[in-house]
């Protein structure tokens, strides 16, 4: 369609057009209708914008100063990036911890969705007793609470006194570097009080799974599918988008703890009253702290993602098209009309003499 | 004995059924560590023969551990510092979770991304300005420091309330909104009197879960409403476990009858008192508990 095309549309293909955009535009009550959405988000707006965005900014403009409490206030000296080129190269503790935290997660976070995975698959067999199981893999949920772990961690309950861990670690750390070794073995001494975390994933592994068809399992087996088959090509695909939220929720969960030693040593720089450290320096740690966690989170969240169907792609794809091609027409014809209008005006005053065709020339 | 298509095996069966007794003693295995030992007396503990069973039934630990903690106090403010803001909680994350559902703003999608990020986020990280900021509006040491928030769908884990709400009202059918429009119901009538009382499944979820995890929640109780100066009345269960030490020291040194020296079995006392009323509600409600991720729909139909 090039730009000194004059013809007109007529009457039928004007209506054709109208036609065929109608469906791609909202009318305007609907629009009005959508609006009211907003009534019913305001408590959220007014509390994101209270509780959330503005301790955000401060947060972060905390990070960026230096603050002294001093008895006439507090005294805010800007260093911009000093506190967080101070954490990154001087403070020892902090980089040590988040290394530590992010080995201890990445190795505990699939051990327990798998973990869960395994019970959930054996509580939906048919045994007698299900419920009396459910109930006792969902107790800790319940009671799990940063004092009580702190107590029973230190009575040593939080491991299992029948598994011998100091041969444990002294074989894994043969084998491994020790850099591995370490958190491999913290994880085992600690097994009990992770296996805790997963009574939330187990339930929700167990409906997810209680929602697939059996029809399809019967299927699979006639035509002569073993176990094993069955498990990869039917029961997990169904589970993709539970192993994405059960994932999420656990390293969400072990990162909030505040079991977490990278929480206590944030939480007490907090308040601690020396010179280097205090609020402007625990809030650069908190943010560094969170843009890891974000890192984690996204980073399994890219490898767990279900793939979007080839299908409902091309049908956006199409979608999309359609509204540029009827835009497109709209300022064609919008165009046409002007110059034609012109054109018009011109002619009556007579400057331009134009040799009118038919359209049964062509 | 592997079994046929219908039947599951006898070996099958029973290897389920050993790991799971063996897996559900594992977990169990702190708690009952605690109730036994919760239950012995001085020279029981240090008597090595005895591991498991106390030689006598006695309940003198709970009485010193529940003297120490004030037990019926901070039960009661307990109860109430995780009511109140669940019911606040309820109130505002279903408002927000329908109108996520129903309606299709502008923006929509804009919402819901900051929705999860503020779940994935720490909170370590608004932690200090919060607290500035609810020094400054003077609700710190308060209640209101956790019943603002909460109003406003900023309360624990509210996000995936939010989520659990969106979830369940997204699948009542669009028809039957649309049928008390008709009837001439305006936007908040047909969702309090359509949508709301279907809703009752994810009422009870998020009530209950809402209640546990504020229950539960023991740092940002210390430092928003007990403050971390303790110059605030309010106090739970959980924080007196956490002071645990220093409660019974001083309870010892006012105690009118002689009290036996911190060990081991008063801590463990101490700490089943302060998941006794938490587990009385879980026994009682178990139906609710363990069924209630399913009812909600999360996990799709």
């Amino acid at each position: 369609m090039n730009m000194a095309e004059t013809t007109k549309l007529t009457r039928k293909e004007k209506k054709a057009l109208k036609e065929r955009m109608k469906h791609l535009r909202s009318g305007k009550l609907e629009k009005r209708y959508a609006r009211m959405g907003y009534l019913f988000m305001i408590p959220w707006f007014i509390g994101a914008g209270v509780f959330l965005a503005y301790p955000l900014i401060s947060s972060f403009w905390y990070a960026l100063n230096n603050i002294r409490i001093t008895p006439l206030g507090r005294v805010f000296t800007f260093v911009g990036q000093g506190n967080f080129t101070q954490i990154l190269i001087q403070d020892p503790d902090f980089l040590v911890q988040l290394v530590d935290y992010l080995t201890s997660t990445i190795l505990s976070t699939p051990i327990i969705v798998v973990f869960a995975l395994l019970i959930a698959m054996m509580l939906n067999m048919r045994i007698k007793g299900k419920g009396f199981f459910r109930l006792i893999f969902f107790l800790p949920v319940i009671i799990v609470s940063g004092p009580i772990l702190k107590m029973l961690t230190a009575e040593g309950a939080g491991s299992i006194s029948a598994i011998d861990v100091q041969s444990l670690t002294a074989a894994i750390g043969s084998v491994l570097p020790s850099m591995l070794a370490k958190p491999i073995s913290d994880v085992f001494s600690n097994m009990i009080t992770t296996l805790w975390y997963s009574g939330v994933q187990i339930l929700i592994f167990l409906s997810g799974l209680q929602k697939i068809d059996k029809s399809m399992y019967e299927a699979a087996k006639i035509d002569g599918g073993s176990g094993w088959e069955c498990f990869w090509k039917i029961t997990l695909p169904n589970l993709k988008s539970m192993i994405l939220l059960n994932t999420i929720y656990t390293i969400v969960f072990i990162s909030s703890n505040s079991q977490n030693p990278i929480i206590v040593l944030i939480q007490n720089s907090m308040f601690s009253s020396t010179k280097e450290k205090g609020y402007g320096y625990a809030s650069a740690m908190a943010w560094l702290y969170s843009v890891v966690v974000l890192l984690l989170v996204g980073l399994f969240a890219l490898l767990l993602t279900t793939r979007k169907d080839q299908y409902e792609k091309q049908v956006k794809r199409n979608k999309k098209l359609k509204k540029k091609e009827a835009r497109n027409l709209k300022r064609i014809e919008r165009r046409n009309s002007r110059n034609a209008k012109r054109i018009e005006k011109q002619r009556a005053k007579g400057k331009i003499t134009t040799h009118t065709t038919s359209r049964s020339d062509y | 004995m592997m079994g046929t298509k219908d039947r599951e095996g006898f070996l099958k069966q029973f290897s389920v059924y050993a790991l799971l007794i063996c897996i559900g003693f594992i977990y169990l295995y702190p708690i009952l560590h605690m109730i036994s030992s919760s239950l012995m007396t001085l020279d029981d503990l240090l008597d090595s023969s005895i591991k498991w069973l106390p030689s006598s039934f006695n309940l003198e630990n709970f009485r010193q551990a529940a003297a120490s903690m004030d037990f019926w106090r901070a039960l009661w403010q307990s109860v109430v510092l995780a009511g109140v803001p669940t019911i606040c909680n309820l109130l505002s994350c279903s408002v927000i979770g329908y109108g996520l559902a129903r309606f299709d703003f502008p923006g929509k999608k804009i919402v819901m991304a900051v929705i999860i990020l503020s779940f994935v986020l720490p909170s370590q990280i608004t932690m200090i300005p919060t607290y500035v900021l609810y020094s400054n509006l003077g609700i710190q040491n308060t209640i209101w420091a956790f019943v603002l928030p909460a109003l406003f769908g900023q309360g624990f884990n509210a996000p995936i309330f939010i989520l659990i709400f969106w979830q369940f009202f997204r699948q009542i059918p669009k028809v039957l909104i649309e049928a008390s429009r008709i009837d001439g119901a305006g936007y908040f009538k047909s969702f309090y009197k359509v949508a709301l009382p279907s809703a009752a499944p994810a009422f009870i979820t998020v009530a209950l879960f809402s209640f546990v995890w504020y229950w539960n929640e023991s740092y940002l109780t210390e430092l928003y409403v007990h403050g971390i100066y303790g110059d605030s009345s309010w106090t739970t269960l959980v924080i007196q476990l956490d002071n645990f030490s220093d409660n019974y020291s001083s309870y010892q040194q006012t105690a009118t009858n002689a009290a036996t020296n911190l060990n081991e079995s008063i801590n463990m006392a101490g700490t089943l008192l302060s998941i006794l009323p938490l587990m009385i509600l879980y026994f009682v409600l178990q139906r609710h508990f363990v069924e209630s991720i399913d009812r909600t729909g999360i996990t799709g139909e």
